[in-house]
């Protein structure tokens, strides 16, 4: 400017943080506008105030309504100046004000005067302003205007009229469709943008009237569109099109799929690249429409714009995820990409590659991947280590490099997240991957002994314990373990002292010498390590006493803790020392909270080394110990498998209930959580009755009602019944809740001594096939279906009648078994016509099973599946025929 | 808003600090002020650290695609959805940056952004209305913003109005014989 807005002081020139509006405070801008009432208005000054007023809104400032009133009026008398320049500021400054509908009144006459001005700026900008803040009621004064204005010669002109119809459209649409007629002229306009901006109104207009919108299409794809963003939007109508019309039953082509096709020849980037992705997003696209596509995507790739290489990269990885095949060509430059500048683009290329890779290239990708890893950010590095993971599981075979490849990982720098997700996949892997156990076991060793992480130290040495033990050559681990005691602080000191119990109890051979190390740690300077060597010594019998029975042993260092820790807080709290000792047996294991709803999230499965390790049972240990507390259902047996919650009311009803069903041998348990969300209520003796007309093979054996249910509290009520044993016995089961309410005075918090019988209707629940089924899947299927042979093998056809599509029909089934999916044979390719599934899993009674289900559709998408299952008991594979059948 | 047409969700210009110099939002993804102050935080720190001097740079978190280019003490950032043509929002940074260069005449710092704001202000309203793309071509968008400067020359210092929209129709000529 000529003039600063503040008169600059030469000396702050040099300084950093020099700002025209340097100190400027909302009061003092405020008395300014009053040169706005100047008969003689100065238009720069008024420039100026405004500039400011603006720079104060922007800034997060706020105006009282008052204040925002007394600037708007004065802000209207702007009109009378002449100044174009200031005439804008007004323009911009009307519109941040949003004026309330009385205020709109006084404006309205000067913009309409604007609107019909010679001034083409004008123009333009007063229909936009009075377009913003007008109502319904002026709008119907000013449509005659707007349908000129449209198709007006001016295109700033006709693009502001075309833009606030567009807006308006949310508000006014009966209005605006009136416009239909100018808004079609304006499609047609030699002005790029007015076509783009007519383009999209008359969409808009048109867009619940398929054969409009065809038609416009047709037209349109044959004429010439001017600006590349209308070519863009040309292209997303056309694919609305091509996925409402579906492809030609006759003669497999869609229609219009040459215009998207020839888009990506046409000269602007933006629309090359927006006919491509619409291509990739085609429903059921063939690998034949793709190829095009994934051309210029592979073009962008070694672009220099970063932008075009992360447009292209993000597609392809989509791509990726359903037609792995199409993208394996772009792999040589997505692998340049690794080392990208631009860590987002590096990222999508590992992931993707990660994605397309197949079993002979994961080798020198892991090569690629090493040199990229040492210069990203850790979480960068995080999302590298999930994909290997996923990678590895996927191609088990492959464990040895990409075991090798997280251990050398794990020996880099790095900071506490990315080593737990480190750490966390070589546990999983170790756990399905039988064959990396020994060898993961060593990589965790290694990292151990120079190991910042306390919590990690602890974790890994927990684990050892548990898996050290039953590996081939136990003793090899022990220089590890004892290192610990020698060279780490208490906490991991104490850890380890633990860890070598173990070993001692489970491996016999080892036992003598575990005794001389847990003696020499009876001198530690932490007292914890040495009350744990004491113990451990006492519990293994090495002071030559008799040491607890070898059962005993086990439960005491493998078992988890049979109470819950905030009971046991509790009773420790409460315990005064006297001459009584502590007794354990009197903490209560009633579960006040429910602990492990929020575990077991639907689809999450628990990794790492939170995760129990020790086989398939031990997902639900936590529950069978709630169940094992209840003298009633101590007989049941092993607890089998405990399913999901299922909730049987509403959200955000009175009473909130979820049922997790426990099946057992001959037994299932219904575990009733419910939440008690009315604070001025107490339920006592809360029962589910349970209808069991509708499942014949049940009869009810126990029930064991919650006795009080305060508000906000969760409580157990449970249902006990029999049922044949080892049969998959299904059903509906009907369920009431019965309880007594009780008044809670909100001031006092105690409820009345009287109470109300009162029950409550709750959602079915059914007992299904799958309950009886246990998800585990095998590392490789093929060597697992071998090694189980033909002998209880059973093989039949059957017909699933028309379904959705081959997809839908996979996941039902695999549903009704409830069984693991693998090899990653449970996603379906889109234009598949066949498909074979391989599932695994573990039958009641503990009898593995494994299923492999061959699935075809024909034109009217009638699906057929062959279904072939072994299992180690011939009654089991034709147990899960009759699912199949009955299901 | 319509699902088929592009929008922009906002457009930001911090300074080296991440401190406004204008931003504009045209969505309610940020409905108060602290909310967008996160977001103007949080694009400016993840971005802080890369080179977007030379060609515009892109980057997508929280379901955000953000292009963005710097010059001097100035960040530029465009903001959409996920869904978004990149190229697109790229074409609309290019737009807003070539226009302010073309209005401070290359000028293009902080200092001199907040000198002449009024001009920053028009030349964010005349790219983009409401969410929806009004002009991309930086000089057509200076263009717009410098005629209204006519009669009042005195919103640029050295150069006069006349000669910065000389080099905006120099650039609009090019454009066109591409």
């Amino acid at each position: 400017m000529a003039e600063p807005l503040v008169k600059k002081d030469d000396d702050r020139d040099d300084e950093v943080d020099y700002s025209p509006f340097m100190g400027i405070e909302k009061g003092a801008v405020l008395q300014e506008a009053r040169v706005f009432n100047d008969p003689q208005l100065d238009a720069r000054k008024c420039s100026q105030v405004i500039t400011k007023l603006l720079y104060l809104l922007n800034q997060g400032e706020t105006f009282t309504k008052i204040e925002a009133t007394e600037v708007f009026f004065a802000v209207t008398k702007l009109f009378q100046s002449k100044d174009t320049g200031l005439r804008r500021m007004v323009y911009l400054m009307i519109k941040e004000l949003s004026p309330s509908a009385d205020e709109v009144i006084i404006v309205t006459s000067s913009l309409m005067k604007d609107m019909n001005s010679k001034t083409d700026m004008y123009r333009a900008n007063a229909i936009r302003v009075l377009c913003r803040i007008t109502d319904g009621t002026l709008l119907t004064q000013i449509e005659r205007y707007l349908k000129q204005a449209i198709v007006d010669k001016n295109p700033v002109v006709a693009s502001a009229a075309l833009v606030s119809g567009i807006h308006l459209f949310q508000t006014n649409p009966e209005i605006v469709k009136r416009w239909s007629n100018e808004v079609q002229e304006a499609v047609q306009s030699r002005a790029a943008l007015v076509q783009f901006h007519a383009l999209a109104l008359n969409h808009q207009i048109r867009q619940n009237d398929r054969l409009a919108v065809s038609k416009l299409v047709t037209s349109l794809t044959r004429g010439s569109v001017r600006s590349p963003l209308a070519q863009c939007l040309l292209i997303r109508y056309t694919s609305q099109v091509i996925r409402e019309s579906g492809v030609n039953t006759q003669t497999g082509e869609r229609p219009f799929f040459d215009f998207l096709e020839a888009c990506l020849r046409h000269k602007a980037e933006m629309v090359i690249f927006e006919a491509a992705r619409a291509i990739t997003e085609l429903s059921g696209v063939t690998s034949r429409e793709l190829t095009p596509a994934i051309t210029v995507l592979q073009l962008f790739l070694s672009s220099s714009k970063p932008v075009l290489r992360f447009a292209a990269v993000r597609t392809l990885n989509k791509v990726a995820m359903t037609h792995p095949l199409a993208v394996t060509n772009c792999n040589i430059d997505m692998e340049s990409l690794i080392s990208d500048q631009n860590r987002s683009i590096a990222t999508l290329a590992i992931t993707t590659l990660l994605k397309t890779g197949n079993e002979s290239s994961v080798d020198r990708l892991m090569k690629q991947i090493t040199n990229f890893m040492s210069d990203i950010a850790d979480e960068f590095k995080i999302v590298v280590v999930e994909a290997i993971r996923s990678l590895c599981l996927k191609f088990p075979l492959k464990y040895r490099s990409l075991m090798n490849f997280l251990s050398n990982i794990l020996r880099e720098e790095g900071g506490f997240d990315y080593k737990k997700a480190i750490v966390d996949s070589i546990v999983i892997l170790i756990r399905d991957i039988p064959e990396a156990k020994e060898g993961g076991l060593f990589h965790l060793c290694e990292f151990i002994e120079d190991c910042e992480f306390t919590y990690l130290s602890t974790q890994i040495l927990h684990f050892l314990g548990n898996e050290g033990p039953k590996t081939s050559d136990p003793s090899k681990y022990i220089r590890y373990i004892y290192n610990r005691v020698i060279l780490e602080n208490a906490t991991v000191r104490a850890s380890a002292v633990s860890t070598l119990a173990k070993f001692g109890a489970l491996v016999d051979s080892l036992k003598p010498r575990i005794f001389v190390l847990l003696r020499r740690c009876l001198y530690d300077s932490d007292d914890e390590v040495r009350d744990r060597a004491t113990l451990y010594l006492n519990m293994l019998g090495g002071d030559g006493l008799v040491g607890e029975t070898d059962k005993d042993v086990k439960e005491f260092l493998f078992g988890s803790l049979d109470v819950p820790l905030v009971n046991l807080e509790t009773s420790l709290r409460n315990y005064e020392a006297s001459e009584e000792p502590f007794d354990i047996s009197t903490v209560p294991k009633e579960v006040k909270l429910q602990p492990h709803t929020e575990k077991k999230a639907p689809g999450k499965k628990p990794s790492g080394l939170g995760a129990p390790t020790s086989g398939p049972t031990s997902a639900v240990d936590a529950y069978e110990k709630v169940l094992l507390s209840i003298p009633e259902f101590s007989g049941f047996g092993e607890l089998f498998k405990s399913s999901a919650p299922v909730e049987l009311t509403e959200a955000e009803t009175e009473y909130a209930v979820n049922v997790v069903k426990h099946i057992y041998d001959g037994h299932v348990v219904f575990q009733y959580n419910c939440t008690n969300t009315i604070p001025e209520q107490l339920l006592e003796n809360v029962t589910v009755f349970v209808d069991a007309s509708e499942a014949e093979e049940f009869s009810e054996v126990a029930s064991k009602p919650l006795k009080t249910l305060p508000y906000d509290s969760p409580g157990q009520s449970f249902v006990a019944f029999e049922k044949p044993e080892g049969v998959p016995a299904v059903g509906k089961f009907s369920n009431l809740l019965k309880f007594i309410v009780k008044e809670v005075d909100s001031t006092t918090g105690e409820a009345d001594e009287e109470g109300v019988e009162d029950e409550y209707q709750l959602e079915d629940l059914e007992v299904v096939a799958a309950e009886y089924m246990l998800k585990v899947g095998v590392s490789n299927f093929k060597h697992a279906w071998d090694n189980m042979g033909a002998d209880c093998e059973r093989v039949d056809e059957y017909g699933l009648g028309v379904r959705e599509s081959l997809a839908e029909a996979v996941s039902a089934v695999i549903n009704i078994l409830g069984m693991q999916a693998c090899e990653g044979t449970d996603v379906v390719p889109s234009n598949a016509r066949s498909h074979t599934c391989l599932l695994s899993g573990v039958f009641i009674g503990n009898v593995k099973v494994l299923a492999r289900i061959s699935f075809g559709i024909d034109g009217p998408k009638q699906v057929a599946m062959k279904l072939a299952v072994r299992s180690e008991d011939q009654v089991v594979s034709d147990t899960i025929h009759e699912i199949v059948a009955s299901g | 808003m319509q699902e088929s047409c592009p929008t922009v969700k906002s457009i930001l210009l911090l300074d080296s600090e991440g401190k406004r110099v204008a931003v504009k939002y045209y969505t309610d993804d940020w409905p108060t002020l602290s909310a967008k102050l996160v977001l103007e935080k949080s694009v400016f720190t993840k971005t802080q650290k890369t080179n977007a001097r030379n060609e515009a740079e892109i980057i997508m978190f929280d379901g955000y695609i953000v292009v963005y280019k710097f010059i001097q003490d100035l960040h530029f950032f465009v903001v959409g959805g996920d869904d978004e043509n990149e190229l697109i929002l790229a074409a609309v940074l290019q737009g807003f940056f070539d226009a302010v260069g073309l209005l401070l005449r290359n000028n293009v710092d902080k200092k001199t952004a907040l000198e002449n704001l009024d001009l920053i202000l028009l030349c964010l309203d005349e790219i983009v209305d409401g969410g929806i793309i009004l002009e991309t071509e930086g000089s057509v968008i200076a263009g717009k913003v410098a005629t209204n400067g006519l009669d009042s020359a005195g919103s640029l210092t050295e150069q006069t109005i006349s000669q910065a929209l000389a080099t905006a129709r120099e650039h609009l000529a090019r454009s066109l014989l591409k």
